[in-house]
Order: structure tokens, then C-alpha cells, then sequence
């Protein structure tokens, strides 16, 4: 029977692993199809190169670095103040009725998939920019736009568990002291509930950053260094998703080195999510 | 010039609930549009007819099948790890650095975005294992996707059953396997749902894992090593070629109200399962 039992344990270890083993398969497989290249062209050249022309031997990624980076920075200039606004709203001030019945509606529509945010850039939103602000439509700005909504959910979901985590004793201490109540929320509840919405706005980040569907759509993906936020751009992930399909030898390296560079990015975040979370 | 707290609080309050309102607005408007457009399409040669002209006309049928094969198969890979997972975190070690590393482990695989592990998946099934642009591809790439969402629920599910029901068992002399699988793991269960089918939403919905793993053969896969695409690959060329319009609303709308259901079904199973221990 104990032998049984230490069996059944070992097993389960084995299971456990599963995720931590997947982890190091992806980052090891990645780095083994694309690491060669970037030893090859230099990583200077690869990462701080303009010009990307695989089947000539160019493998330059700095526009698509900088075209990533655009975007999510657009992306949390316009999700962010929208998420904490209705996080404070529905932590704070809604009647509590009215935040049972919209915390779950919102939650649920952080599963949508990013097709449809991404049709919907191209058959709403893009007209409307070409037609009023002129360009192509297709642009860094439509994908920062459809990416600030959809990392709503996200934001918005993380961010209100971190203020209903502050005690309501301290709201309760703040209120009787004749403080009004965005008083309390600037100065008590935000200070106080910091951490997690930090977190909650490192994970939108990560993910508005790893997002390839919806931006392949709406962002036009020419290959230049935008100059404007009406131009096409191209970001990392729309990179390898619209090449992979026909790439082969040096150039379907090149396309798994341009993932390095996005898992880099991608784990710096996680990892400061982690430890920014687990500080308290 | 200082502004009376008085007004500051109302213009400010006033401002927050704009921008709330705003949000929900947005939110709720793409499933309203996408419902509108999308529905009327919906008939019973769009959902059981072949694909037909790429698919300016004919129905989704094959897509249909590709979605549940994928699905499926990604579950059956990823729940017994994930819930395996969870069994070993809660009952059989305590917190360290064993634990720890698992944890950062999943949670750093929650974070991987999916072109990423298309692109794992297409060097690691695709072609070094040679299963080809496959159902199998397609679907282990897919359970790597979900494992540790299944991982984190069912944690939170076994956590949330009531210590004292072990320690009955254990002053019966039932030994811990028996404990576990006879009374936690049945207790756990309503949460354990909520993971997977959170999941089967995922799966449903993700394009970038299933477009480079499992490809986007237009034929109804039979075999595991069958091509074949997803709804959400379809609605994605037929959207990006602009094939045909009302096929995109129709396929669209399917998505949608399929994993909105999915989702409210995993919230109420999680809704039920808290107020029972709470």
C-alpha cells in the first residue's frame, strides 16, 4: 500500500511539471531555430537594423521593435485611463448590486477572440479614420485603439480585486475624519491597492504586446519606422504571423529570432508582475 | 486656486462614470453589432454544408468539426495535467521552492502570447515530430495554451474544499489516494468544470496557435493527421480576403454567442460552487 502511495506522489510530480517543462521546451525550441541567425547578422545589426529584406539577406527588426512598442504604448494611453475609471467606479462608487451584475459582464468579454476585435477595427473604425483624419486607415493608430479595448477586461478585472483587498476600515477611518470619498479613493484606496494595479497594467501591456491577430488586421503592416500615428505599421508578432506561412531556410530563422525578441520582452513583464505582486 | 473638495468630488465622479459608461458601451456594442449583422445568416445549410468557393458560398460545417476535434483533443491532453498539477500543489507538498517554480512556471505560460506558441508548435509537432499540419498539432500546441488556466482553477477549486473533510478520512485510516479521489476531488469538481470550460472557450476562440499547427485545409478532418481549419481560422480569411461578408458576420456570430454561453456557464458553475463552502 505505501509503495503505492509514494508512486502515486511521484507521478503527480511528474504531472506537476508539466507547465514549468512546457516553458523550457518553447524557450528552448525558439532559441535553437533562432538563435544562429541573430549570432549570425550581429546582434546589434539584428535588433538596431532598419531594413528587413529576408530573401536578400537583411534581417533588421528595429521598425518592428519600435512599431511594437508604439502600439502598446498607444494601447495603454487609451485602455488604461478608461480601465481605472470604471475599476474605481465599480470598487468605489457603484451600488454594490450594480457591480455584482457588471464584473462578470466585463470579465466575460475578455473572451472574445482577437478576430473579432480585429474585424471590427477594419469594418468600423478604420473607415472613420481614413475618412476624418485621413492616411491609409489602417494605422498605428487603429491598432492602438482596438488593442486599448481589448485589454479593458484585464485591466479593469485585476485592478478592482486589488482595491476590494483594502480594508473597509481604513475607507470607514478616512470617511469619518470628514474626508469625501474621492478624497479617500486618491488618497487611501489608489496608494494602497498600487501594487495590484500595476500588476493589472503589466499584464494589459503583455498583452496588448504579444497580440498578432487583431493588429495583423488593422495596422496595414508595411515595413518602414513610423513617423506619424496615421501610418501603416508593423509590429513583431504581425511579422512572423505573415511570413511564417511561406518562409523557409535563413529567413523562417529569422522569423523565429524576431520571437526571441518578443519572448524577451514578454518575460521581463511577466517577471515584473510576479515580483511587483508578490511584493506585498 | 484650490477647488472646493465638494465639487471637485462631483466633477470628478460625474467624469469616472462617463468614462465607466463609455466602457461598458464599447464592450457591449460589439456583441450587439456582431449578434445584428451575424444572426440572420445563420441557417441549416450555413451550419451543415461544406465549405464551398473558398467560402463565398456553402456552409461552416467542416470548420465545425475542426473546432470540436481541436478542442477535444486539447482537453484531453491538458486536464489530466492541469488537474494533476493542482492535486500535487494543494494535498501532497507544502509551500517551497518546488512550488514555486511550478507556479512561476504556469504563470509565465499563462503570459507566452499565442503567436509564440504557434510557432512552438509548428517546429516542435509541424515538423520535428512530423505530424504535419494536424488535428494533433493543432490540439497539443492548443493544450499547452490552456494547461494553466485548467492549473489555476482547479488549485483554487481543491484549496477551497474544507480541511477537517481530510482529516475525517484520515482518522478513518483512509489512505491519502483514497481521500483524494473519493471526497476531495468530488468536492472540488463544480470548480474544477469552471477551469475546463473556460478553457474549451479559449480554444474556441484562439487563431494564431491553430492557423500555423493545424492549417487551414477547407476538407472535414477524420484522422488525427488531418489538415483542417478552426471557425475562428475561417472567419479570420474570410474576413482578411473578403471573401464574403455575410459568411464573416454569420461565422463571427457563432464565435461569439458560442463562448459568451461557454463563459456564463463556467461563471455559474464557479458561483455555485463558492457558496457552497462559503
Amino acid at each position: 500500500m505505501l509503495t503505492r502511495e509514494r508512486l502515486i506522489e511521484k507521478v503527480l510530480l511528474l504531472l506537476a511539471l508539466s507547465a514549468i517543462g512546457s516553458l523550457a521546451l518553447i524557450t528552448i525550441f525558439i532559441f535553437l531555430e533562432g538563435l544562429p541567425i541573430i549570432l549570425k547578422t550581429g546582434v546589434r545589426h539584428f535588433i538596431f537594423g532598419a531594413h528587413w529584406a529576408p530573401t536578400k539577406g537583411h534581417f533588421g527588426i528595429l521598425a518592428m521593435i519600435l512599431s511594437s512598442i508604439y502600439v502598446t504604448l498607444g494601447a495603454l494611453i487609451f485602455g488604461v485611463p478608461l480601465a481605472l475609471a470604471c475599476a474605481i467606479v465599480l470598487a468605489e462608487f457603484a451600488p454594490p448590486s450594480l457591480t455584482r451584475i457588471l464584473k462578470p459582464t466585463i470579465e466575460l468579454l475578455a473572451g472574445i477572440p482577437s478576430v473579432v476585435y480585429g474585424f471590427l477595427g477594419v469594418v468600423l473604425l478604420v473607415p472613420i479614420i481614413r475618412g476624418y483624419l485621413g492616411g491609409p486607415g489602417l494605422s498605428l493608430l487603429a491598432a492602438a485603439l482596438i488593442l486599448g479595448i481589448m485589454i479593458l477586461p484585464t485591466v479593469i478585472s485585476i485592478s478592482i480585486d486589488a482595491m476590494n483587498a483594502v480594508p473597509t476600515l481604513y475607507r470607514e477611518g478616512s470617511i469619518a475624519l470628514g474626508a469625501t470619498q474621492w478624497q479617500t479613493v486618491r488618497k487611501l484606496v489608489l496608494p494602497a491597492a498600487r501594487s495590484g494595479i500595476i500588476t493589472a497594467i503589466i499584464l494589459g501591456m503583455g498583452r496588448a504586446i504579444g497580440e498578432t491577430m487583431a493588429v495583423i488586421m488593422v495596422a496595414g503592416n508595411a515595413l518602414s519606422i513610423p513617423t506619424s500615428i496615421l501610418d501603416s505599421v508593423r509590429t513583431l508578432t504581425a511579422n512572423i504571423a505573415l511570413e511564417l506561412g511561406y518562409a523557409s531556410g535563413a529567413h523562417r530563422e529569422a522569423l523565429f529570432a524576431t520571437g526571441i525578441v518578443l519572448f524577451i520582452i514578454i518575460m521581463i513583464l511577466n517577471t515584473a508582475a510576479t515580483l511587483i505582486a508578490g511584493r506585498k | 486656486m484650490r477647488l472646493d473638495p465638494l465639487l471637485t468630488e462631483r466633477l470628478v465622479k460625474s467624469l469616472l462614470w462617463c468614462f465607466t459608461g463609455l466602457t461598458i458601451f464599447v464592450l457591449i456594442f460589439i456583441i450587439t453589432f456582431i449578434s445584428v449583422k451575424g444572426l440572420p445568416q445563420l441557417s441549416w445549410t450555413f451550419l451543415f454544408h461544406d465549405i464551398e468557393d473558398m467560402g463565398r458560398t456553402g456552409g461552416i460545417f467542416p470548420t465545425l468539426v475542426s473546432t470540436l476535434y481541436l478542442t477535444l483533443i486539447a482537453l484531453l491532453v491538458a486536464s489530466p495535467l492541469g488537474v494533476g498539477s493542482a492535486i500535487y500543489l494543494t494535498e501532497y507538498t507544502l509551500e517551497g521552492w518546488v512550488t514555486r517554480l511550478i507556479r512561476f512556471g504556469a504563470e509565465c505560460l499563462a503570459g507566452v502570447p499565442s503567436i509564440i506558441l504557434g510557432l512552438f508548435g509548428f517546429v516542435l509537432f509541424v515538423i520535428k515530430l512530423n505530424f504535419g499540419w494536424s488535428m494533433l498539432s493543432g490540439g497539443l500546441s492548443l493544450a499547452i495554451m490552456i494547461l494553466p488556466t485548467i492549473i489555476r482553477t482547479s488549485e483554487e477549486a481543491l484549496k477551497a474544499v474544507p480541511k477537517e473533510y481530510q482529516d475525517v478520512c484520515f482518522s478513518l485510516g483512509i489512505s491519502k489516494w483514497q481521500t483524494i479521489t473519493r471526497v476531495v476531488l468530488p468536492c472540488a469538481l463544480p470548480g474544477i468544470m469552471t477551469g475546463i470550460v473556460l478553457s474549451i472557450g479559449r480554444s474556441i476562440g484562439e487563431t494564431a496557435v491553430v492557423l500555423f499547427t493545424a492549417g487551414a485545409s477547407l476538407r472535414t478532418p477524420t484522422t488525427l493527421f488531418d489538415s483542417g481549419r478552426s471557425m475562428a481560422v475561417h472567419f479570420y480569411i474570410l474576413a482578411r480576403e473578403g471573401l464574403s461578408m455575410p459568411n464573416a458576420y454569420g461565422t463571427a456570430a457563432i464565435l461569439i454567442i458560442s463562448i459568451l454561453l461557454i463563459n456564463i456557464t463556467a461563471y455559474t458553475l464557479m458561483q455555485r460552487f463558492l457558496q457552497k463552502y462559503r
